[in-house]
């Protein structure tokens, strides 16, 4: 199988705060190859948009810094470059759009000025070329009329429009990996349909790879090739998509599949995995999720569950799972799929 | 004599007022975080010292008594501090008198020096506090009620009313406040309570603004809402509802306004419409220091001094009223 | 926007007739016209007969409504008379003073608006280290200072001590600018502290929005994020301030130009205060409001120019 174009190994981004260090990303392995998207999902205060931030060195500065991993894109560590050489890569090898099209675009420049300037900041053109290439883009996110489009401002067009504009900048210069940090978490249903579709179609057509953060499930399905859950900055399970939804095996992911409302189960009480995500600064030593876990035994809240890498490009972090711990309880009716939620 | 004693008890009223309402609003859970913060910033804390300070020099400077029936009224700052008055200027820890042909001895030694017609200029600085805090504090009292009303009034009934109000504080505001202040002074006179009124006129329309501002926020918000709802009277909800959150912000810029009020206590004298003469006031020494620093050999002390103890407590309330507004509000910190 | 602006005009009315009664209202308590024609006559002990003759000459002596639809009507006109104390026409002494007067307002406002805005963004471009906290609390002891010292202060240090600039006096033609220079230096640097503190808020309010997000992730530079989409963006709240402080400075100099003896409008309105010049400090008060004014609906077109988000209605 060829090199994985992305492959993050130990990433760990941390945060000051005045009430401690916040470990908001605590070792997060994960690969992404050409033309495949790799969904996040968790909930909020997981790490999911820290992990994003952290590949392009985006972190909020001073607080956060990238404590120690490895980012690696085509085989070089991203995380070694200087400043200067992550500007030339933003943008340009590696695209990123934004969950709040309303304000993540400039109010007081046009479409056709921050297109360009994308456009420029990675390519010495002329202005007449750039602006063809800017309206050439417009037209890949099907938009009606890019030439006055170019001319209006960000406050004059629709989110999805926005939301179109966006991944126009994005993916103007062609990058090989496209992170989508909820991209449709603040659009209309309706709209976000248009938008993953779309975001798909050019994927299909420039082999690119996406990392698509978001917290719906339903997305999630619609989209994506792999799926990995993260909680309380880690990754606790990961697969193919299509085996996560339909098989989960961790407590979390059983806990959260389990929780979306099901026309099936009519009158019934909701599903709830009790309890709270803890604070980032002090996340329980053990097993992360061993306050909240149903399963939860006297391994989970002494030893720190090791990542189980299985066949099928599956991981998992999980004691009661882990073939090589003995006197496992549940086991086997989680193996094989019985337990009740 | 009861007159006396009244007049001694004021200030301790006060101040024991001030403690107590504090002390409260400790308590409130709303307050109990911000004092937290407060606590934490040791910037703050020295400030808050320092106000204190000068604070008990001013309230020591209000209590005094008379030694016999014709005997002048002399506080307690009087009785500490009043030195015999030397014949002129004298430098800081001289000997001599300075600027005169013939240096006279002096009579004791002045830890400042002394001024123009000898007073020791330490004494002088010291009775500068209680015309500061005055000012401040009298004009403050004076203001942000009204201001509140205004403000809160306009904000709230809106339409013509509002438009009343509005034009009643833009016609103030467009008057050149120098102009507006000195005129009032004219029709007013000189004096401590005049110049509370006139500072007063001329500061009262950004507090207005303000209010008004944020009452307009708070006018549609779902909590006014609901009272109106359960059927709580127009000024019920202005003053229990409405009024609490306004307060954080009132209170940032009443501590900020009280910084540029003393400051512009300077300014008034210099424009020699400032309190008496005889009173005791920074903005005086200063106004004297310009002449001074003409004179061979340069009189510094005088200037020094008041700007100095000028600067320094206005600094305090501008530090006081930053780690208000950082401890009641993270989110209107600048970083 | 014509509309808008004659919209504004047309507002500005009733508000120069409440200025002009408040002044009107202001003065005669502060004076009666018995006391100014008083201290107007030269005559040590006027009779009776000629305070009323100084009287009836400059109209003081119908009733009191009278004289101020008088006023007013003259003041809408601008037809300001002459100065009560002098006799000179008014409009004379404004053209001399206006001169003085716009170059120290004109150098005090663009020299403190470079200076405040420069050293706002490199605060905020130095934003989280020592620079943004020392400079930060730098500002607040500038704006501790009371003006009076920082006038006192210069004058003594740069004046006379370094005998760098004359300490006051004014020289028309191209010799004006040295006596300007220390005017300017003090008007630049007592408004230091608060200009430079509030411009760092905004720029930094501004450089935590989600488009300064947005253009690092397309690799722009630190230095065009700040000096392209940040200053773009904080020009708006900057733009407001700086524009309605002109009138202020141009009336706020009053202070400066009497202490560094500068023949301009500021002078001219403390002598007239003084001497109980009423006709002058009338058509000061006017003017000063008409500046103000002018002053608002010009930060209000600013405004539109440079946010597109607004649209003047």
């Amino acid at each position: 199988m060829a090199q994985p174009l992305l492959q993050v190994e130990n990433l760990r981004t941390y945060l000051r705060t005045p009430n401690g260090t916040a470990r908001a990303v605590d070792g997060v392995d994960f690969t992404i190859s050409e033309g495949e998207t790799l969904a996040i999902v968790g909930e909020s205060g997981c790490g999911k948009s820290m992990t994003a931030l952290s590949l392009l060195q985006l972190v909020p500065e001073p607080a956060g810094y990238i404590e120690d991993g490895r980012v690696l894109l085509g085989g070089i560590d991203l995380l070694d470059y200087t400043w200067e050489e992550m500007r030339q890569v933003r943008g340009r090898q590696i695209g990123m759009i934004f969950q709040e099209p309303m304000t993540s675009l400039n109010p007081t420049f046009t479409i056709g000025v921050q297109l360009i300037e994308a456009i420029r900041l990675h390519s010495k053109i002329d202005s007449k070329s750039a602006r063809q290439q800017a309206e050439e883009s417009l037209r890949l996110v099907e938009m009606g009329n890019p030439a006055q489009t170019m001319r209006q401002y960000p406050h004059e067009l629709s989110g999805g429009m926005r939301q179109r504009v966006m991944i126009a900048m994005a993916l103007v210069n062609r990058p090989s990996l496209l992170i989508a940090d909820e991209p449709t978490t603040a659009l209309d249903v309706t709209v976000q349909a248009q938008i993953l579709t779309l975001i798909r179609s050019i994927q299909m057509e420039t082999r690119m790879a996406v990392l698509l953060i978001t917290h719906d499930l339903a997305v999630v399905s619609e989209v994506s090739d792999k799926t990995a859950v993260m909680y309380a900055g880690q990754i606790v399970e990961s697969g193919p998509t299509r085996m996560i939804l339909r098989e989960p095996r961790h407590p979390y992911t059983r806990g959260l599949l389990a929780s979306r409302p099901s026309l099936l189960r009519r009158g019934q009480d909701l599903t709830v995995v009790g309890g709270r995500v803890p604070e980032a600064t002090s996340w329980p030593p053990a097993c992360r999720f061993e306050p909240r876990c149903p399963y939860r035994w006297t391994m989970c809240a002494r030893v720190a569950p090791r990542r189980i890498d299985s066949s099928g490009e599956t991981t998992l972090r999980c004691h009661l799972l882990d073939p090589d711990i003995e006197d496992r309880p549940f086991a086997p009716m989680i193996e094989n799929g019985e337990a009740s939620q | 004599m009861t007159g006396q004693v009244l007049q001694n008890l004021i200030p301790i009223a006060v101040v024991a007022a001030l403690m107590v309402t504090i002390v409260q609003a400790g308590h409130q859970p709303l307050w109990a975080e911000a004092y937290r913060r407060l606590r934490r910033n040791r910037l703050a804390l020295a400030a808050i010292c320092v106000i204190a300070l000068f604070g008990t020099i001013a309230v020591l400077d209000s209590i005094g008594w008379q030694n016999g029936r014709n005997e002048p009224r002399l506080t307690i700052i009087d009785r500490v501090f009043q030195k015999p008055a030397e014949r002129t200027y004298s430098a800081p820890l001289a000997g001599v008198t300075a600027g005169e042909q013939r240096p006279h001895k002096l009579v004791v030694k002045h830890l400042l020096g002394t001024d123009a017609v000898g007073e020791d200029v330490l004494y002088l600085t010291l009775k500068g506090c209680r015309t500061a805090f005055l000012l401040g504090g009298l004009t403050s009292l004076i203001v942000t009620p009204l201001a509140l009303l205004f403000g809160m009034t306009a904000g709230y009934f809106g339409r013509r009313l509002d438009d009343a109000i509005q034009y009643l504080y833009t016609v103030l505001d467009s008057v050149p406040s120098i102009l507006l202040l000195i005129a009032m002074m004219l029709v007013l006179g000189r004096g401590i309570v005049q110049m509370c009124i006139a500072l007063g006129v001329t500061s009262w329309v950004g507090l207005c603004r303000l209010s008004r501002g944020e009452t307009l926020k708070h006018r549609d918000r779902g909590y006014v809402l609901a009272a109106r709802a359960l059927g709580a009277s127009h000024s019920r909800i202005l003053v229990r509802h409405i009024l609490p959150n306004l307060m954080p912000i009132v209170i940032i810029s009443v501590t900020l306004g009280i910084s540029n009020l003393i400051l512009s206590e300077a300014i008034l004298s210099y424009l020699q419409l400032g309190v008496q003469p005889g009173v005791g006031s920074w903005g005086n020494m200063i106004d004297a220091a310009r002449l001074e620093l003409a004179r061979e050999p340069i009189i510094w002390w005088n200037l020094a001094s008041a700007s100095s103890a000028l600067f320094i407590l206005v600094l305090a309330f501008n530090v006081l009223g930053d780690a208000l507004r950082d401890a009641i509000d993270p989110r209107l910190r600048s970083s | 926007m014509l509309r808008y602006i004659i919209r504004r005009l047309l507002y500005a009315v009733p508000i120069l007739l409440g200025v002009t009664l408040v002044t009107f209202l202001l003065f005669y308590a502060a004076s009666s016209p018995e006391q100014m024609a008083r201290r107007n006559l030269s005559a040590k002990n006027p009779s009776k007969a000629q305070i009323s003759a100084w009287l009836v000459q400059h109209g003081y002596d119908k009733p009191l409504s009278q004289q101020f639809t008088r006023h007013m009507s003259e003041l809408l006109l601008l037809r300001f008379g002459k100065s009560d104390a002098t006799g000179e026409p008014i409009w004379a002494r404004l053209r001399t003073g206006v001169g003085p007067s716009s170059l120290v307002a004109a150098l005090v406002f663009f020299g403190s608006v470079i200076v405040s805005v420069t050293l706002a963004l490199l605060v905020a471009y130095f934003r989280g280290t020592y620079l943004d906290a020392w400079g930060v609390f730098i500002c607040v002891l500038l704006m501790s200072i009371t003006y009076i010292v920082y006038i006192i202060g210069s004058q003594f240090v740069l004046g006379r001590l370094l005998k760098y600039l004359p300490m006051a006096g004014y020289e028309h033609g191209i010799g004006a600018v040295k006596f300007a220079l220390l005017p300017m230096a003090v008007g630049i640097i007592s408004s230091l502290g608060g200009d430079v503190r509030f411009y760092r808020t905004v720029v930094l309010e501004e450089m935590n929005q989600d488009y300064v997000r947005t253009a690092r992730a397309k690799g722009v530079s630190e230095q065009a994020v700040l000096f392209r989409h940040v200053l773009k963006n904080a020009l708006i709240p900057i733009l407001t301030k700086t524009i309605l402080s002109l009138p202020f400075i141009m009336m706020g100099s009053i202070l400066l130009e009497s202490f560094f003896g500068i023949p301009g409008l500021g002078t001219m309105t403390v002598d007239a205060i003084n001497s109980q010049d009423f006709s002058v400090v009338r058509a000061m008060a006017f003017l000063g409001t008409i500046l103000y004014i002018l002053g608002s609906v010009l930060t209000d077109i600013c405004y539109a120019l440079v946010d597109p988000r607004v649209r003047l209605e």
